[in-house]
């Protein structure tokens, strides 16, 4: 088992291939994606690798987070999620993973927050009929009808499917395939449609479904500090940058309160 | 530019495409790439192109109406789609509507279209 990632939502477009055939794609941006932290048997309990992904200003991140992101001297990230990995498979904390982390033609499971429908009635939520336009049904034709039996039960039964909220719930969609990869700028096609909004987070793994692909990397596609070559093996690669940045802004904070 | 439009643009760009201006009234003719078994053929489709429809992205498509054996026949046709070999315009046409869609209701006589003879192409812009 290897890592996922974590890539933010551009928008949807169409890929013309030369088989004449058009392919519907949403397009995935994988923003500074590094990982933050370790999760190790001997401490945790479990093995997995906390990432994070796009940037966030020093003085929105909390003083918490400024500290854990300090530990794992990268930038303060936007968001950041976990994902299990075998031991084997662990990522050097820092390392940068890129968009060769898929590759073309396989296929992933997509998680995100799906986009909020608000009350929603049961035709909606539940696909159900509706009552009759005509014959005698008056103001209740989006009505869910009947919600059980009589003084049998006497009671609706747990579970009745009826109006309520719907969306902006943690959805999956399993076995989509990964289109087309541009690492250079860190994206990557999908094609269909995956949870969420334009501009919103979602988590990308390996279809647990599908076998496991050749040609993908282990543990993870990683972009090496020196040159922008990948290479499969884990770096150390501990960007200078972003810890000294860190630095220059706490220490104003920290001399101005003594 | 959005990420999306920039990809589009890149994708519109790698297909380098040859679309002349026509809009709804034209009459044009379409070379549109058929395969039969292992061997491909271009099909020549003429007729009226009644609507054009998300502009000249890479979503943008247009319907072409003729009148086949006495049966009128629509065909919508990606405007970048990789099987279409060449578009032709025919005959410019003189309408007052971006949707010629009352044309299905209509037969012979009153389902021609004048020609515009003051066509003048648009000056290229960069």
């Amino acid at each position: 088992m290897r890592s996922g990632i974590i890539a933010k939502k551009v928008g949807m477009t169409r890929l013309f291939m030369d088989n004449g055939k058009q392919i519907p794609v949403t397009v995935l941006h994988m923003d500074n994606l590094q990982v933050v932290a370790q999760r190790t048997n001997e401490k945790h309990g479990y093995t997995a690798v906390q990432l994070g992904a796009g940037q966030s200003k020093v003085k929105n991140v909390s003083k918490a987070m400024r500290g854990h992101f300090a530990v794992a001297k990268v930038e303060p990230k936007r968001k950041i999620a976990e994902f299990r990995v075998a031991p084997e498979n662990m990522i050097d904390v820092g390392a940068e993973i890129t968009a060769e982390h898929y590759v073309e033609g396989q296929f992933v499971d997509v998680s995100g927050t799906s986009i909020g429908k608000g009350f929603a009635g049961a035709m909606k939520r539940h696909n159900f009929g509706g009552l009759r336009a005509s014959h005698g049904v008056s103001i209740s034709h989006r009505s869910h009808g009947s919600t059980g039996q009589c003084q049998g039960p006497g009671k609706v039964f747990k579970g009745k499917k009826m109006a309520g909220h719907m969306g902006a719930a943690r959805v999956t969609t399993q076995n989509l395939q990964v289109v087309k990869v541009d690492s250079e700028r860190g994206l990557i096609m999908i094609k269909g449609a995956v949870p969420g909004s334009k501009g919103g987070w979602v988590t990308v793994k390996d279809a647990v479904k599908k076998a496991a692909v050749e040609g993908v990397p282990y543990p993870a596609a990683l972009r090496a500090s020196a040159d922008n070559t990948v290479k499969p093996e884990p770096k150390q690669d501990t960007p200078s940058e972003p810890s000294s940045e860190l630095v220059t802004d706490e220490t104003p904070a920290n001399g101005g309160e003594e | 530019m959005d990420m999306i439009a920039q990809i589009e643009a890149e994708q519109i760009a790698s297909l380098s495409k040859d679309i002349p201006d026509f809009k709804a009234g034209d009459t044009i003719k379409v070379g549109y790439k058929v395969t039969e078994g292992s061997r491909s053929r271009v099909q020549n489709y003429e007729g009226v192109c009644i609507a054009r429809k998300n502009g000249n992205g890479i979503a943008g498509s247009f319907t072409v109406r003729k009148i086949s054996f006495g049966e009128g026949v629509e065909r919508v046709f990606p405007l970048y789609s990789t099987n279409i070999e060449s578009i032709t315009v025919v005959r410019r046409g003189r309408v007052r509507r971006a949707k010629l869609y009352y044309l299905r209701s209509r037969r012979g006589k009153s389902a021609r279209i004048a020609e515009d003879t003051h066509y003048k192409p648009k000056a290229e812009k960069e």
